[in-house]
């Protein structure tokens, strides 16, 4: 098995997170990442970024959101039938 | 368990519900329609956000899209989800309400070394997550500045996939450009905030040994 440069395994971490690697590339970037700390670091403070991405996903709407989007499509809802 | 790691047969069965909603629509129960978006309204004011960054503008705009959806239905064809043409809506509608106000063009955002290797800085240690949920609120609330940061296209492909959940082709898709550019985006863009953090002494930074600071 062909050793990977850390700049390769660089290019794939993003891929690697997404589980979107083929088995071989997989395990080539795992036997890397056993040998390499600083890759190894890498990948684990973008996984984090995306533990802290999660969490953003779940903010809260501004209040009174679904109701001023409802009032529009009412109003909105109207004009078609008039329309039709 | 996000949009990402749905089952094909969670994902028929969506497909199928946005498909009779639609339907309901078109054959005059226009109400149906806040049923097709209710799951996805969320997702359309975030993406909006995330690309304006100003929560007045970002609603206008999410409002915006979702009424453009409802008088376009008829042109949705289905070959993607509802939520993912929805989402490209809201996206464009940002980008042009981005570049009209602030007069930004695209193309200053597109570097000429897109394709380059981007080399992150190697000077932290970012192992843990912090426990306690007010380091993690702080550090929530710098992801937002450092999402802002990040150049418009780095930005949309981050939001489209990881905070909307799209796939790497719906993404591709609604951005109009190649799969290949969304991962090479996409690991960029992740990279470039991870170095927001380390570079700005967010976390804990022990140097490893035998390494010294770039």
């Amino acid at each position: 098995m062909i050793a990977l440069s850390c700049e390769e395994v660089r290019r794939e971490i993003s891929n690697y997170l997404d589980d979107d690697i083929s088995p071989t590339m997989r395990r080539r970037l795992e036997a890397h990442l056993e040998q390499c700390r600083h890759c190894s670091i890498l990948l684990d403070s973008v996984h984090n970024v995306l533990v802290l991405i999660a969490d953003e996903r779940r903010f809260e709407l501004p209040a009174g959101f679904s109701a001023r989007l409802r009032a529009r499509l009412e109003k909105e809802f109207l004009q078609s039938g008039q329309q039709s | 368990m996000d949009d990402r790691t749905k089952t094909p047969v969670a994902d028929k069965a969506e497909w199928q519900r946005e498909r009779e909603l639609i339907d309901e629509v078109l054959a005059g129960n226009p109400h149906r329609f806040c049923d097709l978006i209710a799951p996805v309204e969320r997702n359309v004011y975030f993406t909006a956000y995330e690309i304006l960054r100003v929560p007045a503008d970002a609603e206008e705009v999410a409002q915006e899209a979702i009424l453009k959806a409802f008088r376009n239905l008829k042109q949705f064809r289905g070959d993607a989800k509802f939520s993912t043409w929805l989402l490209t809506i809201t996206a464009n509608e940002a980008r042009l309400r981005l570049r009209k106000h602030r007069e930004v063009s695209l193309e200053l955002f597109k570097p000429e070394d897109e394709d380059a290797d981007y080399t992150p800085l190697q000077l932290a240690d970012w192992r843990e997550i912090p426990g306690e949920a007010l380091a993690r609120k702080e550090l929530a609330a710098h992801l937002s500045d450092a999402i802002a940061a990040l150049p418009l296209i780095y930005r949309e492909v981050l939001v489209l996939r990881d905070i909307d959940g799209l796939s790497i082709l719906e993404a591709a898709q609604a951005l109009e450009i190649t799969p290949s550019n969304v991962k090479t985006r996409l690991l960029r863009a992740r990279l470039m905030l991870r170095d927001y953090f380390v570079s700005r002494h967010l976390i804990s930074c022990p140097v490893p040994a035998g390494r010294g600071q770039k």
